[in-house]
């Protein structure tokens, strides 16, 4: 992707397995992508295409059983995540690297003030204690524009609408100064008008702070919008990188293009939609050769034989498609 | 170009008027003491023609689901009339009702809970003829279902099949074969394809498209996805805290938003055109919508509003055309013929 520059995280070639009792779930197969300090990158996929399972595994989230890691590599600023005690992955968390989560109710402990979970991460960590940590949770809910901060620190998550909770885990994620923040579908379950408050927010922080920024997100238009670099994931690996305006202008591969085919946005008024024929596939039955073949109106027999390596059509794009060089020129 | 071109002189088919729909907010037993209302539909008036879609959009509680609860009769409005062909929906009797419900179908938003898990799709398709039986005679029944089942994509031998051997999309095709199984004149589209993945969506937006193409139907297609309710509607309306602020063409409100809020709205939704038009202003709204139990009085938006002057907080302001027929905003500053498309 971007030259030079070593990368903050380096995800290579991650595969993740859900053994559940009858079969076996492979989410992830093979995933890889990396994130510059100070950029966003985004990881574009449908239900099921392994973006959320790949953050939960950066985390170290994934409960195991069922969830096995069974290769690959995550390196967090040169440092193998998945090797390291866990105890000191902990002491990272945090600190260095954070997370939103969608379901901001889910995440927030009902039965404390909001005020006080933030000040959680300074006693966690020791950074600060006792009034010294509630001051600071205080300045960070006034940070991230909850208006009357002193007061809303005091009441429960329950008490707050959709995107003021989504402020408030905003908040704890960047209460201490993390490099990167993973925010897993942040805005889905809000309405247009306060996406764009809180994607403005993560864009400021951002700026403020040079934290570099992983958005997990379903949403082309949001990825067109705030996001450096992309990484579009079907089926458990990622088909295709590089940056936005490349990717999503001039795509390379058959995935992405049918994607932009699908959306309105794209297309103009009077112009029907070219929609995927088919579902995505059964993660415990995954097509051979390219995934992606059954449903690919380039798909030739090599296509249903052997499963594509990633091919660069231009220095810093990557596409892992037989035809890439044909779709890219397709527009 | 639009609907309205084509069906010019033809009567509405469906004529709202006035609609009100409070609902009480009680304290204690039985709600027998009411400490106040949420005003969640509130004067809403819009008229559809045959063949035509009206799309509503607007924000999570503004009242778009609601509209169309009462216009099925799934709550009892509180004011207003909605005349379907002339016949006020909301007066009929039980037997009148039963012949509309019959005429105005609906699709719902998730399609894992409208399908009854322990019926086969068959039996599911076909149990609105339990209600109709003289719609279609029995004998003709399989063969019915499996004709409704190949119109909406799906294969003959599904028909034997349950609800959890499909996946979302293909549930969304079940339930528009449901609704079809009565050829209805108007389908009311609560959010059908809200909970569906993006290449799915396409699918069932171009499935929704090739039916009323065939068969004319009529439809209220209610979404919180801008993009997609302007790609189906040839009319808009736009709604805020229980209130139509704009209606007009799809063409008009989209291009020449006259409210401030429509403005906002669509200057919020992220843009996928890279070309030099895409840097155009975001307006970022402040706060957040006011409860429906407690409106702002005269206009609902004012208090987010940019423009905002004393005579806001007055009367309401009214539902007012522009230059352009058929294009109204309920604003005291709307913008004019302002081209930001």
């Amino acid at each position: 992707m971007t030259d030079g520059a070593a990368p903050l995280l380096e995800v290579t070639d991650l595969q993740v397995e859900f053994r559940t009792g009858r079969e076996i779930v492979h989410a992830v197969n093979g995933a890889g992508f990396r994130v510059v300090a100070g950029e966003t990158a985004a990881v574009l996929g449908e239900s099921g295409s392994g973006k959320s399972v790949s953050a939960s595994a950066i985390m170290r989230l994934l409960q195991s059983p069922p969830a096995f890691v069974t290769g690959g590599e995550i390196r967090f600023k040169g440092e193998d995540v998945l090797a390291m005690p866990i105890h000191q992955w902990r002491r990272l968390c945090g600190q260095e690297i954070a997370m939103v989560f969608q379901d901001a109710l889910a995440s927030l402990n009902p039965v404390f003030s909001v005020g006080w979970q933030i000040a959680e991460q300074f006693r966690a960590h020791g950074a600060h204690s006792g009034g010294e940590a509630d001051a600071r949770a205080i300045d960070l809910l006034a940070r991230v524009g909850i208006p009357d901060p002193a007061n809303r620190a005091k009441d429960y998550p329950h008490q707050f609408s959709g995107g003021m909770r989504q402020r408030v885990m905003i908040a704890m994620a960047i209460a201490l100064g993390p490099d990167l923040l993973i925010a897993d579908e942040p805005t889905t379950a809000l309405d247009v008008t306060v996406q764009a408050q809180i994607m403005e927010l993560l864009e400021d922080l951002r700026e403020e702070t040079g934290m570099a920024i992983v958005l997990i997100t379903h949403d082309l238009g949001v990825v067109a919008d705030v996001a450096d670099q992309v990484a579009v994931m079907y089926a458990g690996r990622v088909v295709e990188s590089g940056r936005v305006r490349d990717v999503l202008g001039r795509p390379a591969h058959p995935y992405t293009l049918a994607l932009l085919d699908s959306v309105p946005q794209a297309l103009g008024k009077g112009q029907k939609l070219r929609p995927i024929v088919g579902s995505p596939p059964d993660m415990a039955r995954i097509p051979q050769g390219c995934a992606f073949h059954p449903r690919c109106r380039f798909a030739t027999d090599q296509c249903r034989a052997e499963a594509p390596s990633p091919v660069a059509v231009v220095p810093g794009r990557l596409a892992e498609c037989h035809h890439a060089e044909a779709v890219f020129n397709e527009r | 170009m639009s609907a309205d071109a084509n069906t010019g002189g033809d009567r509405p088919i469906l004529e709202v008027r006035g609609l009100v729909k409070h609902f009480p907010i009680g304290s204690g037993l039985a709600l027998r003491r009411q400490s106040g209302v949420i005003r969640a539909v509130d004067d809403v008036s819009f008229e559809l023609r045959r063949g035509e879609t009206m799309g509503l959009v607007g924000e999570s509680g503004c009242g778009k689901s609601t509209v169309a609860r009462t216009l099925l009769r799934l709550e009892e409005p509180t004011a207003g009339e909605a005349l379907f062909h002339g016949h006020d929906i909301f007066t009929a009797s039980e037997a009148e009702l039963k012949e509309m419900r019959r005429r105005i179908q609906v699709i719902f938003q998730d399609p894992y809970a409208s399908l009854n898990p322990r019926m086969r799709v068959e039996d599911i398709i076909g149990e609105p003829w339990v209600i109709h039986p003289d719609l279609v005679p029995r004998s003709e029944r399989p063969a019915r279902v499996r004709e409704l089942l190949e119109s909406v994509g799906l294969r003959g031998e599904h028909a034997d099949r349950y609800p959890h051997e499909f996946s979302g999309g293909q549930r969304q095709r079940i339930g528009i074969a449901r609704a079809m199984a009565l050829n209805p004149e108007v389908l009311i589209c609560d959010e059908p394809v809200s909970a569906l993945d993006v290449s799915v969506q396409a699918q069932v937006v171009n499935l929704l498209e090739e039916i009323q193409e065939r068969f004319g139907i009529a439809y209220i297609f209610i979404a919180h996805d801008l993009s997609v309710v302007r790609h189906m509607s040839h009319r808009v309306a736009v709604m805020y805290l229980g209130r139509i602020v704009e209606i007009g063409d799809e063409e008009q409100v989209y291009n020449r938003p006259r409210h401030p809020y429509t403005k906002a709205l669509l200057s919020a939704e992220p843009s996928l055109d890279f070309s030099g038009a895409r840097k155009r202003k975001r307006i970022i709204l402040e706060g957040e919508v006011p409860s429906p139990a407690n409106p702002p009085s005269g206009c609902r938006f004012r208090n987010r509003c940019w423009k905002v002057q004393d005579i806001c907080a007055g009367a309401p302001p009214a539902l007012d055309e522009a230059s352009e027929l058929g294009h109204r905003a309920a604003c005291y500053f709307p913008e004019e013929s302002e081209a930001t498309g």
